[in-house]
């Protein structure tokens, strides 16, 4: 299979006075269609290097290629339709819109694609919502729902435009261990059925286990790569 | 587009109080703009309506004080062809005496054609009792100088000329025109009357006197007609001329009538400014969370221009509905001992619609500013603060 990411030699410099070094030259290929986890202490850089794999934060020197394009050669409006159409989020800090529903804020990427909502695209909202739970609370605001409420609805929302790429930023780690549980059987199963190539930051090692492929990250160095298959 | 605008709606929704703040600072402010606007312009044109509306614009007479126009047919003529002209009166005026048992006063006859005068003058407008002369004899009289010498209708009064000669007149009404000075000592009449106290001959008559189309363009038609009419011994006298004091207050009250305007828009265009700048701090989370999910910056600027729209249209109609309860609640209940109001206002669709216009562009204009703000906040400002 062809990579679908590709780092060359990845740095992150935060601060102009103090500097200090997040990541250091990382390379790093994700094979499209894979099921990676990344693994790492708090703070050695993991949501650094998933951001800038998302096109959110830039790197400070290094090269990023989605779909063989660099993205540093790409203009904003590109980099929000990437975004949008190829890219699923799910934040360390789930980040919904308080203002709208449960139902709206997974239906927003849809929205930002500039698709008209039909009844086929509200119906699928709704599964999804089904999927982790939410059935009930779907027309809630979203500023009032629970922490793992929020988390799950934002893994609906990354899921609503079948992107190419899933980026979760420990997607479960304000839930359960029950609920966790479901929500990896739904992204296992959504890999298995898309072929969807999905990132996810965990420190959870059981959640890791039942990934493909384990990255570790130490001091902002990739300490171990782990492939399963 | 549509999105944008559905979260701008969203948005402002969200945030009810400042919403309502927002829209009662625009609405207070059109509001006292259009009432300051219909205000001065009501004042404006009962002014002028009082000072050119019922006198001539124009006015013929000899070069020479008290000397007559003579051979006037030839002059009406030439003046009759001017487009402008709406009415044209001549009249024979004369100083003179009028004596009641040994009381003598100085009164100003003015003998008119009145089917002619009163399209200017409109003394049948004026007159608060009897009718206006028929008779060769007949003559009407301030109220001012019928009260001073106890008068009243049917009465019979000597005129004297001021070469001595007595006429009698036969008071059939009494006016008001509304001037103290006009009212003392002006005795109207038949212009056969004012020629006999003149001693005029029949081709002899004081002054012509003229509206026209267009008042404030009096000036430059009165100097088109004395070209035209081409007589050294007449000059034309327009109202412009005589007015300038009250031209230029008129002047300047519009001004800084327009000034207060053009500040009380400023303000409430900076009101707005301010609230959608602080609105994009408070929305920032949202504005990278959108864009973390690939809102283009475009689509982000949107957001705030058509929250800038949206405060602008509703704090327009919202103004406006204000501002017309103002002007209807300031005409009904500041009234003079009459029943008129203390200030006639003058309710102009075409001013207040574009007060609304201008509310509107001016907000969405403000809202410029916060949009360009939200183009430059890069989605990892949210997402790294947590
Ligand atoms: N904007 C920033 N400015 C300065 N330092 C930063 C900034 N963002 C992150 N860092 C630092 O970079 C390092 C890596 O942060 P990062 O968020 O990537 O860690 P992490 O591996 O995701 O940790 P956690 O598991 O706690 O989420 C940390 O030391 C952090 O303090
Ligand atoms: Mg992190």
């Amino acid at each position: 299979m062809a990579n679908l990411i590709e780092l060359n030699k990845v740095s992150k410099i935060y601060g102009t006075q103090v500097q200090t070094k997040v990541l250091h030259e990382i390379d790093l290929e994700i094979e499209e269609g894979s099921f990676n986890g990344i693994i790492g202490a708090s703070g050695s850089g993991k949501s650094t290097l998933l951001n800038i794999i998302g096109t959110l934060d830039q790197p400070t020197s290094g090269i990023i290629k989605i779909n063989n394009i660099e993205t540093h050669l790409m203009r904003n409006k590109a980099l929000a339709k990437l975004r949008n159409e190829t890219i699923g989020f799910v934040f360390q800090f789930h980040y919904l819109l308080p203002e709208f529903t449960a139902l709206e804020n997974v239906l927003m990427p849809y929205y930002i694609k500039g698709k008209k909502i039909d009844k086929h695209m509200n119906e699928r909202a709704q599964e999804l919502l089904e999927l982790v739970g939410l059935t009930k609370v779907m027309n809630n605001l979203a500023g009032n729902m629970s922490g793992g409420q929020q988390q799950r609805t934002a893994i609906a929302r990354a899921l609503i435009n079948n992107p190419k790429l899933i980026l979760a930023d420990e997607p479960t780690g304000n839930l359960d261990s029950e609920t966790t549980e479901q929500v990896y059987e739904l992204l296992r199963e959504i890999h298995r059925d898309y072929k969807t190539t999905f990132v996810i930051i965990t420190h959870d090692r059981r959640i890791a286990e039942k990934t493909d492929r384990i990255i570790e990250i130490k001091d902002g160095r990739i300490f171990s790569d782990f492939s399963k298959i | 587009m549509k999105l944008s605008f559905r979260i701008a709606l969203r948005f402002l929704f969200s945030s009810k109080g400042q919403t309502l703040l927002i829209l009662l600072g625009i609405a207070i402010g059109i509001s006292v703009q259009i009432f300051i606007g219909s205000l001065i312009q009501g004042l404006q044109s009962s002014l002028l309506d009082a000072t050119i509306g019922s006198s001539p614009h124009i006015t013929i007479k000899a070069v020479e004080k008290n000397e007559p126009l003579n051979h006037p047919e030839t002059i009406i003529n030439t003046v009759k062809k001017d487009e402008q002209l709406v009415a044209l009166s001549s009249s024979i005026t004369t100083g003179a005496f009028l004596r009641v048992d040994d009381r003598t006063e100085q009164i100003l006859v003015r003998g008119f054609n009145y089917s002619d005068a009163n399209k200017i003058y409109k003394f049948n407008d004026k007159l608060i009792e009897g009718q206006l002369p028929l008779q060769e004899n007949d003559i009407i009289i301030g109220k001012a100088l019928a009260e001073s010498f106890k008068l009243k209708i049917g009465d019979e009064v000597d005129i004297q000329s001021v070469n001595g000669h007595i006429i009698k007149g036969n008071i059939t009404g009494l006016f008001d025109l509304k001037v103290a000075a006009i009212n003392e000592s002006w005795v109207l009449s038949s212009i056969d009357f004012s020629r006999q106290i003149s001693d005029y001959s029949a081709d002899q008559i004081s002054e012509i006197e003229m509206q026209v189309i267009e008042p404030f363009d009096a000036d430059l038609i009165a100097i088109e007609l004395s070209k035209l009419i081409n007589q050294n011994e007449i000059s034309t006298v327009d109202w412009k001329t005589e007015n300038q004091q009250l031209l230029s207050g008129l002047n300047g009250q519009s001004t800084s009538s327009l000034m207060i305007q053009v500040f009380v828009v400023i303000s409430v265009v900076l009101a707005i400014a301010s609230v959608l700048a602080i609105s994009v701090m408070q929305k920032s989370r949202q504005l990278g969370i959108l864009k973390a999910m690939g809102i283009n910056d475009t689509m982000a600027s949107y957001i705030f221009l058509s929250q800038g729209f949206i405060l602008g249209v509703i704090g327009a109609i919202l103004g406006i509905l204000f501002g017309l309860g103002l002007l209807y609640s300031f005409t009904t209940f500041a009234l003079n001992p009459d029943g008129t109001p203390v200030v006639p206002i003058l309710i102009n669709p075409g001013f207040i619609l574009l007060s609304g216009v201008i509310a509107m562009s001016a907000s969405t204009l403000a809202s410029l500013i916060p949009a360009l703000k939200s183009k430059k906040l890069s989605p990892m400002e949210v997402i790294k603060n947590g």
